[in-house]
């Protein structure tokens, strides 16, 4: 059981959406049952027995007819009832409030930007326990779909079409989702994290965000800062201290403190990330980061400079 | 009533006519250039073998790299490219033609008709699909397949982000089948309203014309709209305008509307025609009459109009105002209804029968259970909130395919079963069928069962490939032994098909004692169809014939 996300809620949201759907699919597998009962039955007791004359014609019955129809209309305004609750405790009223934080979904990376403390990130939320943010989500491109299942309901990202959910979490921990609408070649790659965490633990991780990274000391990274001003780095990607103010691609200010690489599709080590610019595509076959054929030293000395950054 | 049972003189004698010029032969020649209801029906099913061949092993190949976490068989691209067809090809090359086929093939002989209406346009409708079909496939040797999904959500399809001439070919190939359709479907309208033998009035036509009947006009009216949304995004990709385009004043959700617009009736239109068949198999098989015929054929009059009424259930995450989510939640609740009303009524169609399991009936009953659990599972997805969790993710993948599988595609293994020895003479084999049945049974159950629980654990659809997280690896496995256990199923059925065809029993006029017209004729019927049409005093001709006494209008008069 706990393995099933969507009924195992961290959230009020997700909570009162996994309640729900635990009462219908009881009320489903109820129906389900009586169907199964009544063909099993009617297949054993009525089978063609030889010599046995021609059944009764029987036409039907109004009675019984009205009785199946008004029963499960019954059953469905019930379940109607729960749905008009549920929707409003789930999903935020439009333009409650000004919004916590930006999502923005790109091909195939989640920009995230904190509104009020300007931090920006990619692929992963941070978000204090017991704390109801609103999130206001948009798209860069093509249709995306921000989904934490435990956390609660799913939203679509759509292009001129911004929409808003709750973002919420009762314990600490960390939560997957993942983009929910397919949107392109590695839509399969486009998970992202939720970690929630004590006030005070999210304080200090905000504190740590907003720190501007001190220039590198030893050579090997400063060559790497080099390489990242000269090579076109800063057009597509951010990252606060330098002249990088580009979000074609992920922040990467604190890289080093994020779990994962490309949307999950890589553990975020220092090998793997000498293998992402060594050869993108060898980790995301599609993905819109060029390939910079770098020398093994060039590569090793972004991935020290990147490190550096934390 | 009497001005609306037309005889076959006019319309009817102006198709004898055609068809005296046409004869059809057993040349090739005589194929292609054939005009007979029958073999055009019989092309059109075989089309669709050929088509469910390919989609089948695109879904095994799509399995396949599921199987595994991170796994490596299928570049993303590819299986992008692959569930794309797999979709495409399903809905619109396999579901779509061969219902066509069996309602080409009966309708005519159900109704005491020689032909259909208007046989040419009957025969340009099979090519339009055929020609659509293999340029469809054509596109794999240009520039690669379509592969933003069958539902091709914009901008995804737009040039800005698929530029290759995939998506053009869908689109083409989609209008080209979608015109065939149209008029397919004004064929058969026309057919059952003028053509119906003397005492065949309306509420005496079959349950599958009935229902083919009535689904005609829900393509007449759906297909059109996919049509222009099709044309506008040629439109947008050709000559650079901006319907849906968001970056340029467009709209993404446009596209969305329009095409749920034409997908929500398309789903009904892939199930109705199933609905008709197991309407006719249950009860022949039962030796009674359907339970509430009436009821039966006015909830098929009901889910028609409110098919039309529940597209944006598909668009529950999108973020509509909550009134409209609401007003599509209580629309899409109610479909429910008339959908129940079926599977009661031919559940007691079953009691007090004298049920015979055929391999036809079998199918008839699994479909009973397996439609059921694709029905009830649509119902979470009314659940608005419900809805906003499990849309997009295996759950929905496996609820479609209870649906599709387990409605329409065991109705189709009935139907076949049933009316093979009409189309050949011959009876499939039974011990083979058995073989079949149960593969088919525990292949369905195997593959897509477990993706239930994979949706709710968290998996989204369209994906390549997924990160090892726990029991994830172990469902999709046995979701995949599942599909190859299902190949094998289909790989018996296709033999029994073929020596069936050359060995099997004979099968007489009426091999299954039915009482529906067509079991009036030979085994096959000859080019005119009937020598002589029985007369129609009621909605079982044939029965009231072997039982007088018994004949359901004096009963229906007793009861
Ligand atoms: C054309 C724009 C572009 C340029 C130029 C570019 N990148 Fe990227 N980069 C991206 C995109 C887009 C991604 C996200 C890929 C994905 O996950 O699908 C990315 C991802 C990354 C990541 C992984 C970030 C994460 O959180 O997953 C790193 C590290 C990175 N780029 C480093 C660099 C470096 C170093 C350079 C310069 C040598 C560079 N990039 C140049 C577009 C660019
Ligand atoms: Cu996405």
């Amino acid at each position: 059981m706990t393995a099933l996300d969507t009924l195992n809620a961290i959230s009020p949201q997700a909570d009162a959406i996994s309640r729900l759907f635990v009462g219908v699919l009881t009320v489903l597998g109820l129906i389900f049952a009586v169907v199964a009962v009544l063909v099993t039955f009617a297949v054993l007791r009525y089978r063609e027995k030889p010599g046995v004359q021609l059944p009764r014609q029987i036409y039907g019955s109004h009675r019984l007819e009205l009785t199946w129809t008004a029963i499960p209309i019954l059953l469905l305004v019930g379940i109607f009832v729960f749905t008009v609750k549920v929707m409003h405790a789930a999903r935020p009223p439009e333009d409650v409030r000004a919004p916590d934080i930006l999502v923005v979904g790109h091909q195939w990376w989640w920009e995230v930007n904190y509104l009020k403390s300007g931090i920006v990130t990619a692929n992963e939320l941070h978000i204090p326990v017991g704390q109801r943010l609103l999130i206001r989500l948009e798209s860069a491109d093509v249709i995306h779909d921000f989904w934490v299942p435990r956390l609660g309901p799913k939203l679509d990202a759509i292009p001129g079409h911004p929409g808003y959910l709750w973002l919420e979490a009762d314990q600490a921990g960390t939560y997957r989702g993942a983009c929910a609408e397919f949107c392109g070649a590695e839509h399969a790659w486009m998970r992202l994290e939720v970690i929630a965490q004590p006030q005070d633990e999210f304080a200090a991780w905000e504190q740590a965000q907003l720190a501007v990274p001190a220039a590198p000391t030893s050579a090997q990274a400063l060559a790497g800062m080099k390489l990242f001003a000269e090579r076109t780095c800063v057009n597509c990607h951010r990252l606060a201290g330098t002249s990088a103010d580009q979000r074609v691609g992920p922040d990467l200010t604190h890289l080093a403190d994020r779990r994962f690489l490309a949307g999950g599709a890589a553990l975020n080590t220092p090998s793997n990330l000498a293998q992402w610019l060594k050869d993108p595509n060898s980790i995301k076959p599609d993905s819109r980061m060029p390939n910079f054929q770098f020398s093994d030293a060039e590569v090793a000395a972004l991935v020290a400079y990147l490190e550096s950054t934390k | 009533m009497k001005g609306h049972e037309l005889t076959g003189g006019g319309i009817g004698a102006a198709v004898a006519d055609e068809h005296a010029a046409w004869a059809p032969h057993e040349s090739l020649l005589g194929w292609v250039a054939s005009v007979d209801h029958k073999q055009i029906g019989i092309m059109y099913m075989v089309a669709a073998m050929v088509f469910f061949a390919l989609g089948g092993i695109e879904a095994l190949l799509l399995r396949i790299q599921l199987a595994v976490p991170h796994n490596n068989f299928l570049s993303p691209e590819t299986f992008n490219e692959l569930f794309t067809m797999h979709g495409t090809t399903m809905i619109f090359l396999v579901a779509m033609p061969l219902l066509t086929g069996f309602t080409v093939y009966a309708v005519p002989l159900m109704i005491g008709a020689r032909d259909m209406a208007f046989p040419r346009l009957n025969a340009l409708s099979f090519w339009l699909q055929v020609f659509g079909g293999v340029m469809l496939y054509f596109s794999f040797f240009t520039h690669g397949a379509p592969n933003a999904g069958w539902f091709s959500y914009a901008p995804l399809s737009e040039n800005a982000y698929s530029f290759g001439s995939g998506q053009d070919y869908w689109i083409l190939s989609l209008l080209v089948m979608g015109i065939g359709t149209v008029a397919g479907a004004i064929n058969v309208i026309v057919t059952v309203a003028t053509l119906r033998v003397p005492g065949m009035t309306m509420r005496r036509l079959p349950l599958f014309v009935w229902m083919t009947f009535v689904n005609s006009f829900l393509m007449l009216m759906a297909l059109p709209v996919l049509n222009a949304a099709i044309v506008m995004l040629l439109i947008d990709r050709l000559l650079h305008a901006h319907f849906f385009t968001p970056a340029s004043g467009g709209s993404a959700l446009l596209w969305q509307h329009y095409f749920w617009g034409f997908g929500h009736p398309e789903v009904y239109i892939v199930i109705l025609p199933a609905f008709g068949i197991i309407s006719e198999i249950i009860p022949v098989f039962s030796r009674k009459p359907i339970f509430g015929h009436e009821f039966v054929a006015a909830s098929t009059v009901a889910i028609a109009f409110l098919s039309f009424a529940v597209w944006a259930h598909h668009m529950f995450a999108v973020g509509l105002s909550p009134v409209a989510n609401l007003f599509f939640a209580v629309t899409s609740m109610s479909i429910a209804v008339p959908t129940g009303v079926k599977i009661f009524n031919w559940t007691a169609t079953l009691y007090g029968g004298q049920l015979r399991f055929t391999t036809a009936m079998k199918f008839a009953v699994a479909f009973l259970l397996m439609f059921t659990v694709g029905g009830l599972s649509g119902v979470s997805f009314a659940v608005v909130p419900i809805d906003w969790q499990l849309t997009d993710t295996y759950y929905l993948v496996a609820h479609l395919h209870y649906v599709f599988f387990g409605g329409t595609v065991l109705a189709a293994f009935a139907g076949t079963y049933y009316w093979f020895p009409k189309l050949t003479g011959r009876i499939l084999s039974e011990r083979l069928g058995t073989w079949h049945f149960w593969l088919t049974i525990i292949g369905l159950n195997l593959t897509f069962f477990v993706q239930h629980l994979l949706g709710m654990m968290g998996m989204p659809r369209r994906v390549f490939t997924y990160p090892d997280l726990p029991y994830w690896g172990g469902l999709n496995m046995v979701s995949t032994i599942g599909a190859f256990v299902l190949l094998f199923a289909v790989a018996i059925f296709l033999w029994n098909l073929r020596v069936s065809f050359a060995h099997g029993e004979e099968a007489g006029d009426n091999p299954w004692d039915a009482w529906t017209l067509e079991w009036a004729t030979t085994s096959p019927p000859p080019v005119d169809n009937f020598t002589r049409v029985p007369p129609v005093r009621g909605r079982r001709p044939l029965w009231d014939l072997a039982h007088p006494e018994l004949a359901d209008e004096l009963q229906r008069k007793a009861q």
